[in-house]
C-alpha cells in the first residue's frame, strides 16, 4: 500500500465549470496524473444535458487507503477548481467548509438569463470577496486570457491544472502530467500542452 | 498507450464505468453487440464500436431497444456472445420480446445491461427496470463499483451460459458516468462461427427450434424457466460479489447494493461507527440468495436497507424474512417502508449518514449554521442560476420559432405533441413553451394521432407533433402509419438535425454511417412518409421567411396528416463546426433597444445566447465567440438592425 502523502485522506477535489469548458478532460487528466503514482481515484460526473449551457461538476477522490464514493459528501471539499467564477460559489453553497481552497478562472460564462438582461452578474470584486469570506485560501487567475495567448481557449483548463499544482495541494508535477498527455494525445499536442501547464504553475506557485 | 481493446492482463487504468463495462464484455469475448443511444449509457456501445475490427466484433446501433434485444438475441441463437445496452426507459420497449426470450431462454451467453438514471439526472423520469428482472424471472447483477463493474459483466456471461438464459447487469449514472481504478484481465482470442441449430427436438434447448408455444407447452417453458432462476439463486449462494464487511455482531446489519454500497462505507466513516454497523453487499439483487442472507441476518435484530427509488432490495428480503421463520419476521427493519429513506431521488454519502445518525441515535458533523446561511445567501444573490437551452446556431430554436409563430397566426388555439431529445427543451423558455406535451420516445405523433380524432367532440385547435429524425425511426413510424390510416387532422414536424444530438451523434437508419463508421444505405424520411400515404414538405428552417409559409399553408390544409421536415444539420454536429454560413453584425445606430417596440425581441424572446444583451449601451450586440452565423437572428429583428453578410 502507498504510504500517504496527501495533507488529507481522501483528498477532495471537485472541478466546477459550464458544459462545453471541458471539466471531463481536466479531471480524467488529474485522475491520471495521481493513479499513476499508486492513488486510488474515484472521478464522479455527471453529463448530459450539461452540454446545452448547464453547470458541470467533477468529484475527485484521492486516497491512498481505497475506493471511495463518486460523490464528495455535502460541505467535505478540500480544494475547488473552478472554470468559471460564478460556479465556485455555486459549489461553495453545497460542499465549502471554513477549511476550504478555491483555485478560480476568472472570465465569466453568462447565463441565458444574464445574456438576455434577466438577471445581473456579480462583479470581479464581489465574486472573489464573496469566495475569500468562505474559504481558507484562494487563488484568482485569468486562465482563458492567457489561453487565448496561447491560440485557443480551450487551453484554460490545463493553465488551471498547472495553477492546481503550483498550489501544492496535490502531488502533481510537470512530469506526471506529461505521462498522462502522452496517454491520451498525439504527439504533436504534447508541447503546447506543457507549456500551457507550465504557466499555470507559475500563477499560483509561492 | 494502453486502450480499452489492447490493454494487456494486470494493466492498470482509470475507466469510467461505461468503459469498464465495454472492457468487460470483450474480456468475456462477446462478439454481437447492439443498443439504441441513452444517457447514461452510450459510452459502452461508442467504446467498443471503435474495436470492433480488432476483437471480431459486429457493433451495431439498432432502430430501437426492442429491435437491439432481438439482434443480439439472434447473436446468441447461433451460438454467440452477444450484449445489448439501453437506459431504462429502454427496457420498457424491449420487454416485448423479453418476456417471450425468458421463456425460451439463450444459447451463446446472453447480457442486457440497463444503465438507469437515479434522480433522473439526464433523464425524464426517474422509472427502474430491476422489477423486470422479478416479473420475467431472470437474474439480475448490480456491480457496486468499477472494477466489480468489469469483472461482473464478464461473469454475467458464463452465468448466463450455465443457466441458458438472459441476465440483466444493471448500472447507474454514478457508475456508468464515474471513473476509478481497474486492474485488466485477460481478452481471449475469439473465432466463432455462427450457426443456428434447429433440427433437434421442440423441447432440446441447444438443438432444437426456439418457440414459444400456446397451452401447456407454454406452462411447461415457463416451469423449465424458473427451474434456471432457482439454480441462479444456488450460484448466488456463493458468489464473490456479495460480500459482508463489519463486526461479528453488529448492533446494526446495513443490507445495499450499487454504487451505494460505497455511499454506505462512506457513511458509517462519517458518523464514526465502525464497531456499530456491518454492511453486506449483494451483486446479485434477483433471486436473493437466501441462505447466504439468513447467515448474514443472524448476526443483529435490526436491519437498514439502502437503495435508491423503490424499495425493490427492501420488500424482497422482507418475503424473504418471512419465509425464514418467526425468529426472522421479528426483526427491525428500517428502510423505505418505516420512512427511513425517501422512495425518490438518488443517494449520497451525506443521506446515507443522515439515515445512520437518525436510527443509532449518533451526532453528525455538519458546517457550521454561520458559514451555510452566508453561502446560502451569496450563492442566491451572486450565481446566477443556468437554465438549459439550445446552443448558438441550434436549428430546433429557429424551428419553434416559426411553429409558435404559425400557430399565433393560425390563432386557434393550435399547440405541439412533443417526446425525447434536444427538441424536448422546446417546453422550455429557449424553445418559446411551444411544446405542450412530453412523454416517452415517439409518443408526440401517437398523442396527436389521438387528439386529431377529437373534431368529432368540438375539438378544433390544430393539432401538431415533433420529432427528430432518430426519434422518427425509432417509435414514430407506427404512430404515423396510425394517424394516416385514421385520417387524424395532424401535422408532423420532423426536426431533422442528422444525428441522435443529444447523446452524442451515433447514427440511425436516416444517415449513411453505422456504428463503426462505414458506409451504409439511408433510408429518406420524406420518401418514407410520402409512401405512407402523408403530404409531405420539406423546408430549411434557417430560412425562416419560408419556412413561416409553408407551415401555415400545412398546418391549414384541413386534410388529413401532413408531414413537414425542417431539416439542418445540428449546430454541433461534427460536420459543422467551425463553419459560418454568415458574418454577422447588429448596427447600433438602428438598434434602439427598448424605445424600438421590438420590446427586445431578439434577447428577451428569441435569446440565442449568440445575440447578447448590452445593458450600458442599451442595445444587442453579437458575441463573436458565441455566435455560429446562422443568420436566423438577422431574419426575426422587425427593424432590420441585425445584418448579416454571407462568407463566401
Ligand atoms: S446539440 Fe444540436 S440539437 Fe441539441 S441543442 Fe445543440 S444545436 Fe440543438
Ligand atoms: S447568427 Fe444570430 S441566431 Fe445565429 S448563432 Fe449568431 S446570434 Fe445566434
Amino acid at each position: 500500500m502507498k504510504q500517504t502523502t496527501l495533507s488529507m485522506d481522501p483528498y477532495n477535489l471537485i472541478i466546477t465549470g459550464v458544459g462545453g469548458q471541458g471539466n471531463v478532460l481536466a479531471s480524467r487528466l488529474i485522475g491520471n496524473m495521481l493513479s499513476e503514482q499508486g492513488y486510488y481515484i474515484t472521478i464522479g460526473e455527471s453529463f448530459g444535458a450539461a452540454q446545452r449551457g448547464g453547470a458541470v461538476e467533477s468529484h475527485i477522490r484521492v486516497s491512498a487507503q481505497r475506493t471511495y464514493s463518486p460523490q464528495i459528501p455535502k460541505g467535505k471539499a478540500h480544494m475547488v477548481v473552478a472554470l468559471e467564477p460564478t460556479e465556485a460559489i455555486r459549489i461553495l453553497r453545497d460542499y465549502g467548509n471554513p477549511g476550504v481552497k478555491v483555485l478560480s478562472n476568472m472570465r465569466p460564462v453568462y447565463s441565458m438569463g444574464v445574456i438576455c438582461g434577466e438577471q445581473s452578474y456579480p462583479s470581479t470584486e464581489k465574486i472573489k470577496e464573496c469566495i475569500t469570506a468562505s474559504s481558507k485560501a484562494s487563488w484568482f487567475v485569468n486562465s482563458t486570457d492567457e489561453a487565448l495567448k496561447l491560440g485557443n481557449p480551450i487551453f484554460g483548463n490545463i493553465i488551471l491544472i498547472g495553477a492546481l499544482a503550483g498550489t501544492n495541494a496535490l502531488p502533481l508535477d510537470h512530469k506526471s502530467f506529461e505521462k498522462a498527455l502522452l496517454q491520451r494525445m498525439k504527439p504533436d499536442k504534447i508541447d503546447v500542452n506543457l507549456k500551457a501547464f507550465d504557466i499555470g504553475k507559475e500563477m499560483t506557485s509561492a | 498507450m494502453t486502450t480499452l481493446n489492447t490493454g494487456r492482463k494486470g494493466e492498470k487504468m482509470l475507466l469510467m464505468g461505461n468503459e469498464a463495462i465495454a472492457r468487460g464484455a470483450l474480456e468475456a469475448g462477446v462478439n454481437v453487440v447492439t443498443g439504441y443511444p441513452g444517457t447514461p449509457s452510450s459510452e459502452i456501445i461508442d467504446r467498443l464500436s471503435k474495436a470492433d475490427r480488432e476483437r471480431n466484433l459486429y457493433v451495431e446501433w439498432s432502430v430501437n431497444e426492442k429491435v437491439a434485444t432481438e439482434v443480439a438475441a439472434a447473436g446468441s441463437f447461433a451460438g454467440l456472445r452477444s450484449m445489448a445496452v439501453m437506459k431504462m426507459m429502454g427496457v420498457n420497449v424491449a420487454s416485448d420480446f423479453l418476456m417471450h426470450l425468458v421463456m425460451t431462454g439463450t444459447r451463446g451467453g446472453l447480457v442486457l445491461v440497463s444503465a438507469e438514471d437515479p434522480g433522473a439526472i439526464s433523464s425524464l423520469t426517474e422509472g427502474e427496470s430491476r422489477y423486470y428482472s422479478k416479473f420475467l424471472e431472470f437474474p439480475l447483477l448490480e456491480p457496486g463499483g468499477f472494477q466489480e463493474a468489469k469483472d461482473m459483466t464478464k461473469w454475467a456471461f458464463e452465468l448466463s451460459e450455465k443457466i441458458n438464459n438472459i441476465v440483466m447487469l444493471r448500472t447507474v449514472t454514478r457508475i456508468s458516468h464515474g471513473s476509478g481504478n481497474v486492474v485488466l484481465g485477460e481478452l481471449p482470442e475469439t473465432s466463432p462461427r455462427a450457426h443456428f441449430e434447429f433440427n433437434g427436438t421442440i423441447l432440446d434447448e441447444q438443438t432444437g427450434p426456439i418457440l414459444t408455444v400456446p397451452g401447456p407447452f407454454a406452462v411447461n417453458l415457463h416451469a423449465r424457466q424458473q427451474n434456471k432462476l432457482q439454480a441462479a439463486a444456488n450460484l448466488f449462494e456463493d458468489c464473490p460479489f456479495n460480500t459482508y464487511e463489519g463486526p461479528e455482531n453488529p448492533e446494526l446489519l446495513i443490507i445495499t447494493s450499487s454504487v451505494c454500497h460505497l455511499y454506505c462505507i462512506e457513511a458509517v466513516e462519517l458518523v464514526d461507527a465502525p464497531d456499530r454497523v456491518g454492511i453486506l453487499k449483494l451483486g446479485t439483487t434477483w433471486p436473493l440468495p437466501a441462505k447466504f442472507l439468513k447467515k448474514h441476518m443472524q448476526r443483529t435484530e435490526r436491519i437498514l436497507i439502502i437503495e435508491e427509488v423503490l424499495p425493490f432490495l427492501e420488500e424482497n428480503i422482507q418475503v424473504l424474512a418471512c419465509q425464514l421463520g418467526a425468529e426472522f419476521a421479528a426483526k427491525k427493519f428500517h428502510g423505505k417502508g418505516d420512512g427511513t429513506m425517501d422512495k425518490v431521488g438518488e443517494l449520497n454519502p451525506t443521506l446515507v449518514a443522515g439515515a445512520l445518525s437518525r436510527v443509532l441515535d449518533l451526532a453528525m458533523e455538519t458546517v457550521s449554521v454561520d458559514y451555510s446561511e452566508n453561502i446560502n445567501k451569496q450563492a442566491v444573490d451572486n450565481a446566477p442560476d443556468r437554465m438549459l437551452t439550445f446552443c448558438p446556431g441550434c436549428p430546433h430554436r429557429a424551428s419553434f420559432w416559426s411553429i409558435k409563430r404559425v400557430l399565433e397566426l393560425n390563432n386557434q388555439q393550435g399547440f405541439v405533441c412533443g417526446d425525447i431529445g434536444c427538441y424536448g427543451m422546446g417546453m422550455l423558455p429557449c424553445g418559446f413553451e411551444t411544446v405542450k406535451t412530453v412523454h416517452s420516445m415517439g409518443s408526440g405523433t401517437g398523442l396527436a394521432s389521438g387528439f386529431g380524432k377529437l373534431g368529432q367532440f368540438g375539438m378544433d385547435q390544430k393539432v401538431l407533433s415533433v420529432c427528430g429524425d432518430s426519434t422518427f425511426f425509432h417509435t414514430v413510424m407506427p404512430a404515423l402509419a396510425n394517424a394516416i390510416h385514421h385520417r387524424a387532422d395532424i401535422t408532423l414536424v420532423v426536426l431533422d438535425n442528422s444525428g441522435t444530438a443529444m447523446t452524442g451523434f451515433q447514427p440511425h437508419p436516416g444517415l449513411t454511417i453505422k456504428a463503426s463508421g462505414t458506409e451504409l444505405p439511408a433510408l429518406d424520411i420524406p420518401s418514407i412518409c410520402r409512401a405512407m400515404g402523408a403530404k409531405v414538405q420539406v423546408v430549411n428552417p434557417f430560412d425562416v421567411e419560408n419556412a413561416e409559409k409553408v407551415l401555415l399553408k400545412t398546418i391549414e390544409d384541413p386534410d388529413g396528416v401532413k408531414v413537414v421536415v425542417m431539416r439542418q444539420i445540428c449546430a454541433l454536429s461534427p460536420e459543422k463546426k467551425s463553419k459560418k454560413q454568415f458574418e454577422i453584425q447588429v448596427d447600433e445606430n438602428v438598434c434602439i433597444g427598448e424605445e424600438c417596440g421590438c420590446n427586445r425581441l431578439c434577447t428577451r424572446v428569441f435569446k440565442c445566447p449568440g445575440l447578447v444583451w448590452d445593458g450600458e449601451k442599451k442595445t444587442s450586440k453579437i458575441d463573436a465567440v458565441l455566435c455560429v452565423g446562422c443568420g436566423v437572428c438577422h431574419s426575426i429583428c422587425p427593424s432590420g438592425a441585425i445584418q448579416r453578410k454571407e462568407i463566401a
